[in-house]
């Protein structure tokens, strides 16, 4: 019963580690990054930004226009959304802004998800056929690529190619924004407003910037998200989704470059790595109280397990520095 | 310091200027009540150009209060006071540091996961790169950055903290981080800084040079007006003292003359006996709160004119 291919669970690991799936997570992450790990916006309504974006570039592509416009749509769509949940927010304390943008997120996937506006956002059902003009540009030849599980067809690989530079590149904005001095005030805003207000600094507005930039990222991961199948459905945008955008970020290190991109891909390495020892232990009879169709949610218990061990013995998450970490926050 | 001057300011007395007419600061009949309780109520206050005032009061007189409507981190009920020729009132606070009026506060406020001298480098005002539109193109800002840095070492060094300067501001004890904002808020060129209890939690040895330091700040083109508790700090370094109680000014003048002022060992002592000095060698706290009740008590006009949140204010506002 407890006969398990660890091998096999490694390649599965290793493969989702760098499918399409954790290349969402790790730009969501770096978006996230942002508003949280750099300027200490509480922002539970991540997933909202997200949404706006797919559902902006999949209702303009459903509406009848080329792809690229429906993406350069998802992403303004996103800022005005950022813009638009910043600025009655933001001058809210940090708790409050939580409830805020948590609500907020709730009743916008609520709404797409109505049958009111299914002719518009399709409902539960969502939007299809997103991304054909992005797969008909796709440069590599139709098959099969890598080695036994670890493989990928041309449209996978093609969406991870574009995806993981777009990680790259919004990493390397972001590198260059924190050794900024306006990344230094991002930071001064996140350790005591007060304080930077005193030195004449506009705070208000650093945040509403923070916020935007924070929330194009994650739309673009959005719109990433369309590209991996070409449709969009309203239960990728729950609550539950910006959690776990939150555990990547703090499993990285929060405030760090490298942190989100890489969490997002330790998140993925570990779930898979889970689900594939669950699935191949429990086999058809289960074990214990666990019956087979539970992996889905004994990998999550994991999971938990995992994060609380990380929080306990390495707050700093993989990237940070533990003395910053030991600062207490006051 | 050394006498060293403290670099290059656009600001200060120049005589002959327009701005150099005139007091600094002129405060008139600015109010501020909580609820039924009056905080502030103070009808004029004019602070001239290069000097040290010296703001004392029991505690609960409003002084903090009195701090954070002027510099735009509570609202005033009315009144109006004019900086340099501008009305402040209803400005937002960081406007009203850009316009040089720079504060401390009573609880030291640093960045605590920043470094001790990115902690003084935020003081600067006008940084070319603090816009998101300049941040990703470092040639725009790349040299005042680097000319910054040296003068936030200086400034560092200045108050002591030469050697702490890339440790996190966290681990500062809370005496070093008052030296810590204070060469941040000089970092920032104010023209009137405003120091909420400066010597709080400095260890004494540091006291005296700290005191050097602050005297020395008009000869830079810096007014200071700070809140404080011990009269032996405010002698040493005030030109003018002023006195408050209940929220108002009750007294101004030399150290020797407000000491000496029946209404300000009254608020103090709430009765005519004894005098300030004495009640300083006294266990501080204890005695001024005593004293501030019963001052109150006897108070003549307002009845429960305390202010429960006017000395905590800055700290947790």
């Amino acid at each position: 019963m407890l006969a398990v291919d660890l091998g096999a669970a490694v390649v599965d690991g290793l493969r989702d580690m760098v499918a399409v799936p954790a290349c969402v997570y790790a730009l969501a992450a770096v978006g996230l990054n942002i508003q949280f790990g750099y300027a200490g916006l509480l922002n539970f309504g991540a997933v909202a930004s997200g949404l706006v974006g797919a559902y902006g570039a999949a209702i303009s592509v459903s509406q009848g226009l080329p792809l690229w416009v429906g993406v350069l749509i998802g992403i303004a769509a996103s800022a005005v959304f950022g813009l638009l949940l910043g600025l009655p927010t933001l001058r809210l304390r940090a708790d409050y802004l939580a409830i805020a943008t948590i609500s907020v997120a709730e009743i916008l996937r609520v709404v797409v998800n109505s049958a009111r506006v299914q002719s518009v956002t399709g409902g539960p059902i969502g939007i299809t056929g997103v991304a054909d003009d992005f797969f008909a540009v796709n440069p590599i030849p139709a098959g099969r690529y890598g080695w036994g599980a670890f493989s990928f067809n041309q449209n996978t690989l093609w969406t991870m190619a574009v995806g993981w530079t777009t990680v790259v590149l919004c990493s390397l904005m972001v590198w260059g924004l924190v050794r900024s001095p306006w990344g230094r005030l991002m930071k001064a805003v996140r350790e005591d407003e007060e304080a930077a207000r005193s030195l004449g600094k506009n705070v208000f507005k650093l945040k509403v910037q923070a916020f935007v930039l924070g929330s194009v990222v994650a739309g673009l991961a959005g719109i990433l998200f369309t590209f991996d199948g070409g449709f969009v459905k309203p239960d990728f945008f729950v609550a539950q989704t910006t959690f776990n955008w939150y555990l990547v970020v703090i499993l990285g290190g929060a405030a760090t470059v490298l942190g989100p991109p890489v969490g997002a891909m330790v998140y993925w390495f570990v779930i898979s790595l889970f689900n594939s020892l669950l699935t191949q232990a429990l086999g058809n009879d289960g074990w214990w109280i666990i019956s087979p169709t539970d992996t889905g949610a004994v990998r999550y218990v994991v999971v938990g397990i995992t994060i609380v061990l990380l929080l306990v013995f390495r707050p700093q998450g993989i990237f940070g520095d533990k003395a910053e970490a030991m600062i207490g926050e006051r | 310091m050394n006498a060293e001057p403290l670099g290059p300011r656009s600001v200060g007395a120049a005589p002959g200027s327009d701005a150099a007419a005139g007091p600094l600061l002129s405060v008139n009949d600015v109010h501020r009540s909580y609820g039924g309780v009056r905080a502030v109520s103070v009808d004029a206050l004019e602070v001239g150009r290069g000097s040290v005032v010296a703001l004392i009061g029991p505690n609960g007189a409003g002084k903090t209060t009195f701090f954070n409507v002027l510099t735009g981190f509570e609202r005033a009920d009315g009144g109006h006071w004019r900086f340099e020729g501008h009305d402040l009132a209803g400005k937002p606070a960081y406007a009203v540091a850009r316009a040089g009026m720079v504060r401390t506060f009573q609880t030291a406020r640093v960045f605590p996961r920043l470094s001790v001298l990115d902690n003084i480098r935020l003081g600067a005002k006008a940084q070319r790169g603090e816009h998101l539109r300049t941040a990703l193109l470092p040639w725009m800002w790349r040299r005042q950055e680097a000319d910054l840095g040296e003068r936030a070492a200086e400034l560092g060094r200045w108050v002591g903290l030469g050697e702490k300067l890339a440790d996190y501001a966290g681990t500062l004890s809370g005496g070093q981080r008052k030296l810590l904002e204070l060469a941040r808020a000089v970092m920032a060129a104010p023209t009137l800084l405003m120091l909420d209890e400066p010597m709080a939690g400095v260890n004494p040895a540091l006291r005296e040079a700290l005191l050097e330091k602050i005297s020395a700040l008009p000869g830079e083109g810096i007014t200071v007006l700070f809140v404080e508790h011990d009269m032996d700090v405010v002698s040493a370094i005030s030109d003018v003292v002023v006195c408050m109680a209940e929220g108002e000014i009750i007294a101004s003048g030399t150290a020797g003359q407000v000491a000496a002022d029946e209404r300000v060992v009254e608020a103090y002592l709430g009765a005519s006996s004894g005098d300030l000095r004495e009640m300083d060698r006294a266990p501080r706290r204890s005695t001024v709160d005593g004293a501030a009740a019963d001052g109150r008590a006897g108070g003549p006009a307002h009845d429960g004119a305390d202010d429960p949140s006017a000395d905590g204010a800055g700290g947790e506002a």
